[in-house]
C-alpha cells in the first residue's frame, strides 16, 4: 500500500532521517514508536506531503508521490492527524468536518453534509457540533483531528499521538473507533508514546531512531528486544513503565 | 453554569445578533433611500464611501482568507482607471461599457501578474505587489496619450453621458457605486458559501492543516486573485468618474486605495464578512471628524490600527464577536436539519 525508498530529509545540519525504508501492508495497523526528536512527526509530515523529502521516493498505490501536493494526497486516500491539534478555530466543529468532507471528495457542499454528520456521530463528537472548534477540550480536540481525517474517508490513515495526554478511558473509547475503522478497509499507521494502549491494536510495530527503522516485528517482540529497551532507557529513562 | 441561566443568557445574546441585523438592514435601507434623503456633497461622500468599502471587501478577501498580504492594491485601481479612460475616450463602445471594460482589462493584467505574485511568500509577496504596482504606476505616466506623468481630464463630452447637470450626474454615479458594492458583497457572500469558499474559511484558520484536508491551497489563491482585480478595476472607473480625470499619482495612490483600505479592514476586523462593512464606515466617521487636523488625521488611524492589532488581531467584529454570537451575515454553514 505505502513504500517508503530511501526517504531522507535534514534540518540545516540536522539530519532527521536518513536513508529510511519502510513498507507499509495493505489492511494492517502499523505501531511506530520511537524516543522523543526520533523524527516521527517529521516522517509523517514527508508521508503527509507538508514537507519535502531531500531525497529517496514515496509510492503509495504502485504510483510516486513523492511530489504531490498535500491535498492531493487527500484525494488519493492519505488522512492524517497532526500531533499538536489544529483545529479551524473560529469555525464550528460541524464545518471543520465539512471542510474536510467537500475537499477530500471533491463534492458539493450540500452533497458532503450526509458525509460530516456521519462522521461526527461516529467519533462522538454530534453534541458539539455547534461549538467554536477553538473551544474544544483536549479530549474533543483529539476526536476532532480523528474526525477530519475520517472525513475524507482515507485509505491510509495516518495517526500522530492521538491518545497522547488522554486517560485510559478516553484513550478506549478512541481506540474502538479506529478499530471500527480498520475492519472497514482502512491502512492505519498509528505513531504512540502510550505503548500500552498502541500494543493492544497495532499487529506490527517499527520503531525508529537515529533517523532510521532500529527494530520491527510484532509487539511483543520488539518490547522484548534488549536494544530496543536501551534506547528507550537511554533517551527517556524508563521504558518498563510505558510498557506495561 | 446552571441550565436555566444559560438560556436566558443565550436569549439576550441572539437578540444582539437581531439588533446587529436590524442596523445593516437600516443602512441598505438608507443607501437606497440616499439620492432623496442626501444633499449632493452627502452623495458625493457616500459613493466615495462605497468604492472604498469594495476595495476593503477584496483586500479582506484576499489578505484575511487566502493569505495574500498584498499592498500593491492600487496598481489594479489604477489599470481601471487608465482602462475606463482608455475604452470612454478612444473607442466608441459608450461609457457604460467602457465601465465594464475597464473590469475586464484588470482582470487581463492580473493573470501575467500572478507569475510574480504566486512565487513569493509572505514579506517578499507584500514588496513584489507594490513594487509591481509602482511599476504599472510608472508605465501608465510614459504613455503620451493619457497626459504622461501630468495626467489628463476626461472630455466633457464623456461626462456628459452621465447626466446633463451635477446633480443628474452624481445620482448616477452614485447608483452605480451602490450597485458595484451590492454585487461586490452578494458575489463575495456566494463565494464564501460555495465549497472554495469553506476551503478558504479555513485557510484563515490554518492554512496547512487546510491543506491536509484537501484544500488545493494553491487554487483557492489563484481564484481569491482574479476574483478581487475585476471589481479593483471597476471600482477604478468610478473612482475617475468622480475625479473626472486621471493622473498616474492620484489614480495609484499607495495611500488611497491600499494604505487607507489596510487600515479599514483592520480596524473593522480582518478576515470576516462584517469586519470591512465596519471598518469602512468607522473609517469615514475619523476622517470626517478629524479632517481639519490635516495630516494628523492619518496619523491618528495609523495609532487606532496598531492600538486594534494589539487589543484584539480580529478588529472591532472581533471585539463585539466576543458578546455577539453569531455573525450578523451567515456565511456559516449548518447541519441538515431534521437530525
Ligand atoms: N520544521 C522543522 N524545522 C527544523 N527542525 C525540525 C522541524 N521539524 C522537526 N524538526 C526537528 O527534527 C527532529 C525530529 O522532530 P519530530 O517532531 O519528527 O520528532 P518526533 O519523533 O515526532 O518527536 P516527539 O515524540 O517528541 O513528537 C527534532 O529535533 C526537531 O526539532
Ligand atoms: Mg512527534
Amino acid at each position: 500500500m505505502l513504500e517508503l525508498v530511501g526517504l531522507g530529509r535534514h534540518f540545516g545540519g540536522l539530519n532527521v532521517i536518513k536513508g529510511l525504508d519502510l513498507t507499509v501492508a495493505e489492511g494492517e495497523i502499523l505501531g511506530i514508536i520511537g524516543p522523543n526528536g526520533a523524527g516521527k512527526s517529521t516522517l509523517f509530515n514527508l508521508i503527509g506531503g507538508n514537507l519535502a523529502p531531500n531525497s529517496g521516493r514515496i509510492v503509495y498505490a504502485g504510483r510516486d508521490i513523492t511530489r504531490m501536493t498535500s491535498w492531493h494526497r487527500c484525494r488519493v486516500g492519505i488522512g492524517r492527524t497532526f500531533q499538536i491539534p489544529r483545529p479551524f478555530h473560529q469555525m464550528t466543529v460541524y464545518e471543520n468536518v465539512l471542510v474536510a468532507a467537500v475537499h477530500g471528495s471533491g463534492n458539493t457542499v450540500a452533497r458532503a453534509k450526509g458525509r460530516a454528520q456521519a462522521v461526527l456521530e461516529q467519533t462522538g463528537l454530534w453534541h458539539r457540533q455547534d461549538m467554536p472548534a477553538g473551544r474544544l477540550s483536549l479530549l474533543d480536540l483529539k476526536r476532532l483531528e480523528l474526525a477530519k481525517a475520517l472525513a475524507l474517508t482515507p485509505k491510509l490513515l495516518l495517526l500522530d499521538e492521538l491518545a497522547g495526554g488522554l486517560t485510559d478511558a478516553e484513550c478506549n473509547g478512541l481506540l474502538d473507533i479506529v478499530r471500527k475503522v480498520h475492519s472497514g478497509g482502512t491502512t492505519v499507521v498509528w505513531i504512540e508514546h502510550v505503548i500500552r494502549a498502541l500494543r493492544r491494536i497495532a499487529g506490527r510495530f517499527v520503531v525508529l531512531y537515529g533517523g532510521n527503522i532500529f527494530a520491527s516485528g510484532t509487539p511483543d517482540e520488539v518490547l522484548a528486544d534488549a536494544r530496543v529497551k536501551e534506547v528507550y532507557l537511554g533517551a527517556e529513562g524508563n521504558a518498563g513503565d510505558s510498557g506495561q | 453554569m446552571t441550565g436555566v441561566r444559560n438560556v436566558t443568557f443565550q436569549f439576550d445574546k441572539r437578540l444582539l445578533v437581531l439588533i446587529g441585523r436590524g442596523v445593516l438592514v437600516l443602512l441598505a435601507a438608507m443607501l437606497v433611500a440616499a439620492p432623496w434623503i442626501f444633499d449632493l456633497a452627502d452623495l458625493q461622500v457616500i459613493t466615495e464611501l462605497l468604492c472604498l468599502l469594495v476595495l476593503a471587501v477584496m483586500w479582506n478577501l484576499l489578505a484575511g482568507y487566502a493569505d495574500i498580504v498584498t499592498i500593491g492594491q492600487h496598481g489594479f485601481v489604477g489599470i481601471g482607471c487608465y482602462a475606463f479612460y482608455a475604452f470612454a475616450v478612444f473607442t466608441d463602445v459608450g461609457p457604460y461599457a467602457a465601465i465594464l471594460l475597464a473590469g475586464l482589462t484588470t482582470l487581463v493584467f492580473a493573470l501575467p501578474a500572478m507569475i510574480v505574485v504566486f512565487r513569493l511568500r509572505a514579506a517578499y509577496l507584500a514588496v513584489g505587489t507594490w513594487v509591481l504596482a509602482e511599476v504599472m504606476m510608472l508605465g501608465a505616466g510614459k504613455i503620451d496619450a493619457f497626459g504622461a506623468g501630468l495626467g489628463i481630464s476626461l472630455p466633457v463630452s464623456v461626462v456628459r453621458e452621465f447626466g446633463g447637470n451635477i446633480a443628474e450626474r452624481f445620482t448616477t454615479i452614485y447608483w452605480m457605486a451602490l450597485i458595484l458594492a451590492v454585487t461586490a458583497m452578494a458575489a463575495t457572500y456566494f463565494l464564501m458559501r460555495s465549497a472554495t469558499g469553506i476551503g478558504l474559511t479555513a485557510m484563515r484558520d490554518n492554512e496547512e492543516a487546510a491543506g491536509a484536508v484537501g484544500v488545493n491551497l494553491f487554487r483557492a489563491r489563484v481564484i481569491c486573485f482574479l476574483w478581487a482585480a475585476p471589481f479593483l478595476g471597476l471600482a477604478g472607473a468610478l473612482i475617475t468618474l468622480q475625479k473626472l480625470r486621471i493622473a498616474p499619482a492620484a489614480s495609484f495612490s499607495i495611500i488611497d486605495w491600499t494604505v487607507y483600505i489596510i487600515f479599514i479592514v483592520v480596524i473593522g476586523g480582518v478576515g470576516s464578512f462584517e469586519g470591512p462593512v465596519i471598518g469602512t464606515f468607522v473609517f469615514f466617521l475619523i476622517r470626517e471628524y478629524l479632517q481639519s487636523w490635516g495630516v494628523w488625521h492619518f496619523i491618528v488611524l495609523g495609532g487606532v490600527s496598531i492600538a486594534m492589532v494589539l487589543i484584539e488581531p480580529r478588529g472591532i467584529w472581533g471585539l463585539l464577536r466576543r458578546v455577539v454570537p453569531g455573525d450578523l451575515i451567515p456565511v456559516s454553514h449548518r447541519p441538515p436539519r431534521g437530525s
